[in-house]
């Protein structure tokens, strides 16, 4: 068994430093590159000391899947294959991640769709996988393009859920969320959300940490349950089921295995906030008017934020970084100003809206808008109208282009 | 900070986690007691003391420290066995140290024999028969503790300490975090300084473990 502070500072077989991740995150020097979404998740599991990757195609993911191959054939990680599905995949992450892997892997879209049951049962099981879910479209018609509906399905499985506005966000979000993920009171799957596309597929400057750094390696003897073990539970369970005896005991001990896995993620609240500087990024909360938002609705409700201040019209920003756990406290703090909330989304059920609309008091405030769905855009100046008519301030439509 | 306090059940039908009502782990250094944040200090006192005043206090050791799995597991083992000693020293006739081990996870169908082990899933069993008013959990893994916790805090009125290698145990009345062989050392000093200075209970017939 490897104590991980003894391997610090010491080399892995690609000659990458072993990094205390504080130090590697944030005192390292960060050298600025123009990457694409996908390059960069390639560049984070570069340093991240991956034991196993396992793969299946689905727009917009299957670039950094691909890339990731590159990466096994480069020799910075143990294993990497293709799934048959992405449910075969799940359940081969699972079967990594009981034997003792860091175990990663992406989706999209109907694959996440495809693979939901895996996700409750990593959760269940506590196995720390992380899975980039890059989200698009999932209803028929067809559309692979940007929408976040799957995240709200990925909402009560018991996955820690993080939203990531940019590829700066993904970068960063990778490596501290097996840190997270890791910790021995948490050690919970992560869904690593970014809206498809927009990120995916859209270069930026990103500042990385040196390449001859990475994480240390995980230790599973942390875990809270024993690691692959076919006479116990976690995997015990799911071939002797409690479901299947009709008892009092039963029932109980599934009920206390249930709450087990929430007070998990609540314990993931105090190192999410460590690792991402809190739950929530804010701007001018003391304004009346407030957008919350999260993944690249942030962007456009801040670039509605500067058109709105062109006009006189004072504006304050929620950025929710992390959906699960839940920043229950700060939403209200940040919110408790606001005379209006509005919460742009990039779906059609406005999920973000209900559950802020269950956070905070004088719930009439929330507008639930503006949403789009099914790979639109949303201008900046949709936000702005939605605004400005709530306001009463005469305003124009986007929409109206006949006669 | 929450109102919630970690207190000696029977709590509820289904007692809800700590960590859902606000409870929070100790950082490296401290302890907690009922769920409030303290010194190691004071919980090395308060969880001899409970030991003490206990009618039948009693040791969980879990496969963590029951198998030679490694050398520190095997010291651990050795400092538990020492700490069972030095409560059968150290309590005054009527009292019962009891040392039961949880040696596997697996559900026990059709029945536990409780005499001889505590399972993570039905620990109720074991406390109730041993009519146990005070415990210590160590050596189980933090995911079968927190169940067994749980549901020991729901049905019954023992007192729970958690002697955690990781983070600390939030379902516990008492827990401390990053055990080792000097933790455990320590406890058992304690137990042996606090000899004779702690009014035992021995009345736990209606004060005990609930049935």
């Amino acid at each position: 068994m490897a104590d991980t502070h003894s391997i610090i500072g010491t080399k892995n077989k690609k000659g990458q430093t072993y990094t205390d991740t504080w130090k590697m995150m944030n005192e390292a020097p960060r050298t600025p590159s123009f990457y694409t979404g996908s390059e960069v998740i390639k560049e984070a599991i570069r340093r991240a000391s991956c034991d196993v990757m396992i793969a299946y195609p689905i727009t917009p993911q299957s670039e950094a899947a691909a890339l990731i191959g590159e990466l096994f054939a480069e020799g910075y990680i143990g294993d990497y294959f293709r799934g048959e599905s992405e449910f075969a995949v799940m359940s081969q992450c699972a079967g990594a991640s009981f034997g003792g892997a860091r175990v990663f892997t992406t989706t999209a879209g109907p694959g996440t769709m495809r693979a939901m049951e895996n996700f409750p049962m990593w959760a269940g099981a506590r196995l720390p996988i992380q899975m980039i879910v890059t989200c698009r479209g999932i209803n028929s018609p067809l559309s692979i393009q940007p929408d976040t509906l799957e995240i709200a399905y990925l909402l009560n499985t018991g996955m820690l859920v993080w939203h990531a506005e940019t590829a700066q966000d993904f970068f960063d979000w990778i490596l501290k969320g097996y840190i997270v993920s890791e910790e021995p009171d948490v050690h919970l799957p992560l869904a690593l959300c970014c809206d498809g596309f927009f990120v995916t597929h859209t270069k930026d400057v990103v500042n990385l940490t040196p390449a001859d750094m990475c994480l240390p390696p995980y230790d599973p003897y942390r875990s809270p349950v024993p690691c692959m073990d076919m006479e116990c539970p976690p995997v015990r369970m799911m071939r002797d089921p409690f479901v299947m005896k009709s008892n009092y005991i039963s029932y109980a001990t599934h009920a206390s295995w249930q709450q087990e896995i929430w007070a998990a993620v609540e314990r993931s609240r105090k190192h999410t906030i460590h690792w991402l500087n809190g739950l929530v990024d804010t701007e001018n909360t003391d304004a009346d008017i407030v957008i919350v938002a999260s993944g690249t609705a942030v962007s456009q409700g801040r670039e509605a934020i500067r058109m709105l201040e062109d006009e006189g019209v004072r504006c304050g920003l929620v950025k929710v970084k992390a959906l699960r756990p839940w920043p229950e406290e700060e939403i209200r703090q940040a919110t408790k100003n606001a005379k209006h909330i509005f919460v742009p989304e990039f779906n059609v059920t406005g999920w973000l809206a209900k559950e802020i609309r269950a956070t905070v008091p004088n719930s009439q405030r929330v507008h639930a808008g503006p949403h789009v769905c099914g790979g639109m855009t949303m201008p900046p100046e949709i936000i702005v109208s939605e605004i400005k008519t709530a306001l009463g301030m005469k305003t124009f439509s986007m929409a109206g282009r006949g006669s | 900070m929450s109102d919630y306090r970690v207190l000696p059940g029977p709590e509820h039908f289904l007692p809800p986690a700590a960590a859902s009502m606000g409870i929070s782990l100790p950082n490296p250094g401290e302890a907690h007691i009922n769920g409030v944040i303290t010194s190691e200090d004071k919980a090395y006192e308060e969880a001899a003391r409970q030991f003490l005043m206990a009618k039948v206090p009693t040791i969980f050791p879990g496969p963590l420290v029951l198998w030679a799995w490694n050398e520190k597991a095997a010291k651990k083992a050795t400092a538990v066995r020492h700490l069972f000693n030095t409560l059968k020293e150290c309590v005054q006739p009527g009292q019962k140290p009891m040392l039961i081990p949880m040696p596997d996870y697996r559900p026990k169908y059709p029945k536990i024999n409780p005499e001889v082990e505590i399972n993570p899933n039905h620990p109720n069993l074991t406390i109730w028969h041993n009519k146990i008013d005070c415990c210590m959990f160590i050596g189980v893994h933090c995911h079968q503790a927190n169940l067994s916790l749980k549901i020991i805090r729901g049905g019954t009125s023992c007192y729970t300490i958690a002697m955690c290698a990781q983070a600390g145990h939030e379902d516990a009345m008492l827990s401390f975090r990053d055990a080792s062989v000097e933790k455990i050392m320590r406890l058992a000093d304690t137990v042996k300084r606090l000899k004779g200075t702690v009014q035992p209970r021995l009345t736990s017939a209606k004060n005990g473990a609930s049935s």
